[in-house]
């Protein structure tokens, strides 16, 4: 589990490894379901922000950014306003860096609105022990200063190592330590599922994210 | 731990893989907080033997915006100058627990040396007149931008090609990522082993100008000149200078780096210097992305992402 989320934030060190080659997994949720989340994430951000008012959306690559998009596209249809959105990579504000080499870095594109004064929405796939969110509000805070943060998950499966919750859950899905969740997306990987599977062993590694 | 001592032991993916992290810090350099958190606590030593302005700078600048804590050592105004040998300095250096040592040296292959006797990553900031990778890093990464390929680029790189260890730093990596390199100088500043070197040589700039996608100009070291390269100023200008009536047979979206220093007037005049089409003032910017991209990956992580093997 940690090992394939840990290769979300590792993209660029050779290929982005498959998420086709997970042994016995199951799909615990399909396009469908996956399209019915985001777009009640949508409302329920509508809602909360008081109309996506001053809202600014970035997702923490790699599945993160196209979720923020299509979060993004969805409260435009809705609201008939501009949502901006990037992404924020979080690469070098990570607290396991000095664990492996030196990952290659992810794309920070931070929307020409800026994030002063707005209300940022962090967007990723699988909310776990909470590093990732961890580091990214360490990266935002060396951009500037949002009113406020919020936070915005595909799946949130539980075991957090931090006092971090989601603001917006898509899915709560109780897992096990030794499983995996691996969020695909049809911009990356060709569908959209959540798959639940075994975890890779890997000696000496419990936790990383 | 690895280090960085030739542009020549960077596979394909390893150089491309500096020249992505430093394009990603360079698009982040604008933002209002300059500085990342990823080396706090490490310590990069700048260990100058060698004069330099740019080089240590923009290392120093570089280890800084990274959050590394920076040491500069010059030989002026060390124990070096009252005869500490090479060794012994690094071997304080190391008992200091130097994470990081950025070495410029005037001989040939002590960053090689040096990586022997330190546990730290060793950079090569210019061993004599033998390397200088992060130049050719910089100098490639400047060449992409402008020109958005490196693969298949022609480049010229015309002047003192014998002392210079930037001309031998770009024929490998340009070579490893595909451009066509061609040496021009007066045979006199040829270096003897240049028929081993994956590049053409010519000894005509006109010539070989009209066909260059990029002209690198480099300056006559006339402080390494121990003998007469040649007759006059005069003529090696008149001959191998890039003046305004061979800036304008370059081919159009052609162009002209400098490592710096320029001596103007000499092997470059200060129209084309301040041209458009000069790089020179880029590649000081590039060069401190592409260092601390360098920096981040040799010291980012538990073990380097890129670099050779030391002892």
């Amino acid at each position: 589990m940690c090992a394939k989320k840990v290769s979300d934030s590792d993209e660029g060190v050779g290929a982005p490894p498959g998420r086709g080659d997970l042994r016995p997994t199951r799909a615990v949720l399909e396009g469908s379901e996956i399209d019915r989340a985001l777009t009640r994430i949508a409302h329920e951000v509508l809602e909360r922000t008081k109309g996506g008012e001053d809202v600014t959306l970035l997702g923490i690559p790699t599945r993160g950014v196209p979720l923020a998009r299509r979060l993004a596209e969805r409260i435009e249809r809705v609201e008939d306003r501009h949502i901006p959105w990037g992404s924020l990579d979080i690469t070098m504000y990570r607290d396991d860096l000095r664990m492996a080499p030196a990952r290659a870095l992810g794309r920070t594109e931070i929307p020409a609105e800026g994030i002063d004064g707005r209300v940022v929405i962090l967007v990723d796939d699988v909310l776990f022990s909470g590093r990732s969110v961890r580091a990214a509000l360490d990266a935002l805070n060396d951009l500037g200063r949002p009113r406020a943060v919020q936070l915005a998950i595909l799946v949130d499966r539980g075991h957090r190592r931090l006092p971090i919750r989601a603001d917006y859950v898509g899915k709560n899905l109780p897992t096990s330590l030794r499983e995996n969740v691996a969020v695909l997306l049809d911009e990356l990987d060709g569908r959209d599922a959540v798959l639940i599977g075994p975890a890779r062993p890997r000696p000496g590694e419990e936790d990383h994210r | 731990m690895r280090h960085l001592l030739s542009a020549g032991d960077l596979t394909r993916d390893e150089a491309v893989l500096v020249l992505d992290t430093a394009a990603e810090l360079a698009r982040i350099s604008g933002r209002s907080v300059k500085k990342f958190p990823t080396l706090r606590g490490r310590t990069v030593v700048n260990l100058f033997y060698e004069d330099s302005t740019r080089t240590r700078t923009s290392f120093e600048l570089a280890a800084k915006r990274m959050s590394a804590d920076v040491i500069n050592f010059s030989a002026k105004g060390s124990s070096v100058s009252k005869g500490e040998s090479l060794k012994d300095t690094a071997l304080t250096l190391q008992a200091m627990g130097a994470d990081g040592v950025v070495i410029r040296h005037g001989s040939a292959g002590s960053a090689h040396r040096l990586a022997g006797w330190v546990d730290g990553a060793v950079l090569n900031a210019g061993d004599g007149t033998h390397e200088h990778p992060t130049q050719a890093l910089l100098d490639v990464y400047t060449m992409r931008e402008r020109m958005g390929r490196v693969d298949g680029l022609r480049v010229a790189i015309v002047g003192d090609i014998l002392h210079s260890r930037v001309a031998r730093s770009n024929v490998l990596l340009l070579h490893t990522l595909g451009a066509e390199v061609t040496l021009v100088a007066p045979p006199t500043l040829m270096p003897v082993s240049v028929p081993t070197w994956p590049c053409a040589v010519s000894y005509d700039l006109d010539e070989v100008l009209p066909k260059s996608d990029v002209v690198m100009m480099l300056r006559v070291q006339a402080e390494r000149m121990k003998d007469a390269f040649f007759p006059t100023a005069r003529e090696y200008s008149r001959r191998y200078g890039l003046d305004r009536d061979r800036f304008a047979r370059l081919q159009d979206g052609a162009i002209v780096m400098h490592p710096g220093p320029m001596v103007r007037g000499m092997e470059i005049s200060a129209e084309v210097a301040d041209s458009a089409r000069s790089t020179v003032n880029e590649q000081v910017t590039n060069g401190v992305s592409v260092r601390m991209a360098v920096l981040y990956l040799l010291l980012g992580g538990s073990g380097s992402a890129i670099g050779n093997q030391g002892d």
